[in-house]
């Protein structure tokens, strides 16, 4: 914010080193792709075999599900509002699959029940939301207590999936150059950050989250669909919860109650560490996808390391958050 | 008994008595207490002892939720402190001495104001939103929690320590007698002093209420401090009623129980006006709701969808547009009643 002296009228051109600074809208996203190119460097340097490209397309292939979920909590997260709901419509979506295929549907069906289940209970919440008032917080916890409940009510024992087309989605390599493979659920998964990239950007519906985010009085006396976006962020993030619960099963080929519990914490830390402001309106769906990455690649530093407990992830994951937390007040604070 | 009907108690006294009758309809003797060895049995006992973590969480929780922020840590701090509290005594060469149990009890609670006053910097001075940076220490502080007992189940064998949450005293088990003289203190300090309005006051415009003099950053650090020590309390009767540390299960979802007893009992989460007696109402409700659920029959796998569905119809009928149109219906009446007078 340097103020202009010269007897020229002020021009908003950025003059002097300024010019070679990135855009200040971009900063957060920037430290999260350094920290990401940071801590592949120092694995690299640490560990034997660290440094190929397998190990980074792992991060994709572990971690596919949960660039699905951070995807659908970028939107909520846009909006200033926030889905806690996530990880057990992830559980549920695994257990309403495994026990339709072992009753014998065929897979497309199945998939496409799942999609509709996740979706109905993204728009349940968000009518909650919207009508009667009720905090984000609240009516998604509830959706979570409730999901985690019918998934019991499904079955208390894990049901292990068998049918082909699964276990081939499962055990297809996609091959991608001498050493180098990508799994289907990794295509998914990127056709689904461009869907959201174009949604986001280039649409008034995009543009419409954004404003919500911002404020949703000025939103709504702009004459923006406020109601109808607000109910949409909500039905996305449970169609990217179920999206995500399906290729979940992919990997693991089974369907458990128990499954992703605090996965919700993992998506919003991912949406946080890739820098959207969490009372909304600004922020980047590819910033999610850095954030997920950063935190696949704290697994894979400690996998490697092999002394390592796997508590010192959590702590790790806590420490990011702080650090990613602590810099957008920072942000905000100069910017005001 | 208007005051309370028009009050906003009813609908969770309403639910609480509904499920107690619920209960005594589907096994008469719910009621009946027994002595035994000088010490009381009965479902009714059970429901308050299994109850009085959640009510000690849920009371440091209305406060915060008073001042319109959130404490999501309070499930780690419940798993840290009895971890520390369980590996100092399982680690001392007399883990069956009062002295070693006070030790670690005392070292447990001062970990829980450290943990408090961590969460109090973030959301009082440094400024970051209350749901987030308690978020913090929620994921951190299981990863602590395992730091601290190596990734073990601790498990203890220590007869004064046991005391806290499984022992009894006056023939009352001692975690009731402990979260109710909490909460006495609580309702006194609250209540009886000016503390309770300041805290309401900061909830309801801390901007405002800081330019009337009201200290609202060293009173919302004192609130995550309190809840941190009620949580560290729970945590410290969690594992002694197990006789073990899990740094894994326990406390998990306490803060989820917690937020929604405050919830249930009335206190909005937008801040300002709280009920302790809301918060006390709904914390039972959330274990009854449990009991019943065995009592009735129901297969314990669907209680997490039956607490939904209460939690989300209490919300429903909690939320300011189900007031606005009871109160409208109500005017509507009012206004027929008059109107068929007058013809």
């Amino acid at each position: 914010m340097s103020v202009q002296v010269s007897g020229k009228a002020p021009t908003f051109a950025r003059t002097g080193v300024r010019r070679y600074l990135p855009n200040s809208r971009y900063v957060s996203v920037l430290v999260t792709l350094a920290l990401l190119i940071v801590m592949f460097a120092a694995g690299s340097a640490s560990y034997r075999g660290f440094f190929s490209g397998q190990v980074v397309l792992n991060l994709f292939i572990d971690n596919s599900f949960l660039i699905v979920l951070a995807v659908g909590s970028t939107f909520v997260i846009l909006t200033g509002g926030i889905d806690l709901s996530v990880g057990s419509v992830v559980g549920l979506s695994t257990m309403i699959a495994a026990s339709l295929l072992r009753a014998g549907w065929s897979p497309a069906p199945v998939i496409l029940v799942v999609l509709l289940a996740g979706s109905t209970l993204g728009l349940l919440v968000g009518l909650v939301i919207h009508y009667f008032d009720i905090q984000p917080f609240i009516a998604t916890l509830a959706a979570m207590f409730l999901a985690r409940g019918l998934c019991y009510v499904i079955s208390l024992k894990s049901i292990s999936i068998t049918d082909p087309f699964f276990t081939s989605m499962a055990q297809t390599q996609l091959p991608l150059g001498p050493d180098l493979h990508l799994t289907p659920s990794v295509i998914v998964a990127l056709i689904i950050v461009a869907a959201a990239f174009f949604v986001l950007h280039y649409t008034r519906t995009g543009r419409t989250v954004y404003a919500i985010g911002t404020g949703d009085q000025s939103a709504m006396l702009m004459g923006l669909p406020v109601t109808r976006t607000r109910i949409l962020v909500y039905v996305i993030s449970g169609f990217c919860a179920a999206l995500g619960g399906v290729l979940f099963t992919f990997y693991t080929l089974s369907g458990y109650s128990l499954t992703a519990v605090g996965m919700e914490l993992d998506a919003i830390a991912a949406v946080v560490i890739g820098g959207t402001i969490l009372t909304g309106g600004s922020g980047y769906v590819l910033g999610s996808v850095l954030g997920v990455l950063v935190l696949g690649i704290i697994q894979t530093i400690i996998s490697f390391d092999g002394t390592l407990s796997s508590w010192w992830t959590k702590i790790v994951i806590g420490g990011l958050l702080l650090l990613f937390v602590i810099l957008q007040r920072v942000f905000l604070a100069r910017k005001r | 008994m208007s005051a309370i009907l028009r009050g906003r108690l009813v609908w969770p006294i309403v639910t609480l008595v509904a499920l107690l009758v619920l209960n005594v309809i589907v096994e008469p003797s719910f009621f009946s207490i027994r002595l035994q060895d000088g010490h009381l049995f009965g479902s009714i006992i059970d429901i308050l002892r299994n109850g009085a973590p959640t009510v000690l969480v849920a009371l440091g929780m209305t406060l915060v939720i008073a001042t319109r922020g959130i404490d999501l840590s309070v499930g780690a701090i419940v798993a840290i402190c009895g971890a520390l509290a369980c590996s100092m005594i399982a680690a001392s060469p007399h883990p069956g001495s009062v002295s070693t149990v006070m030790l670690a009890v005392g070292a447990s609670l001062v970990l829980a104001i450290v943990l408090g006053l961590w969460n109090g910097l973030l959301v009082s001075v440094i400024g970051i939103q209350p749901i987030i940076a308690t978020l913090i220490l929620m994921t951190a502080g299981r990863g602590l929690a395992m730091l601290i007992t190596q990734g073990q189940i601790i498990t203890v064998t220590s007869a004064p320590y046991k005391v806290i949450g499984g022992g009894y005293w006056l023939s009352l088990p001692a975690s009731i007698l402990i979260a109710a003289v909490m909460f006495a203190i609580t309702a006194v300090l609250t209540r009886k002093t000016a503390l309770g309005v300041l805290i309401e006051s900061v909830g309801i415009n801390p901007q405002a209420s800081r330019l009337a003099g009201v200290r609202s950053r060293s009173i919302i650090w004192t609130v995550y401090v309190f809840s941190a020590v009620c949580a560290g309390v729970a945590g410290l009767m969690i594992s002694s009623n197990v006789t073990a540390a899990d740094a894994n299960n326990a406390g998990l979802w306490i803060e989820l129980d917690a937020i929604l007893a405050v919830v249930i009992g009335g206190t909005s989460l937008m801040g300002g006006r709280y009920s302790l007696m809301g918060t006390l109402i709904g914390a039972f409700i959330i274990q009854t709701l449990t009991t019943t659920v065995y009592t009735v029959g129901i297969p314990p796998e669907v209680t997490l969808v039956f607490k939904a569905i209460v939690v989300i119809a209490v919300c429903l009928l909690q939320s300011p547009a189900m007031q606005a149109r009871i109160r409208n219906m109500r005017r509507r009446r009012a206004l027929a009643v008059k109107e068929g007078v007058a013809a």
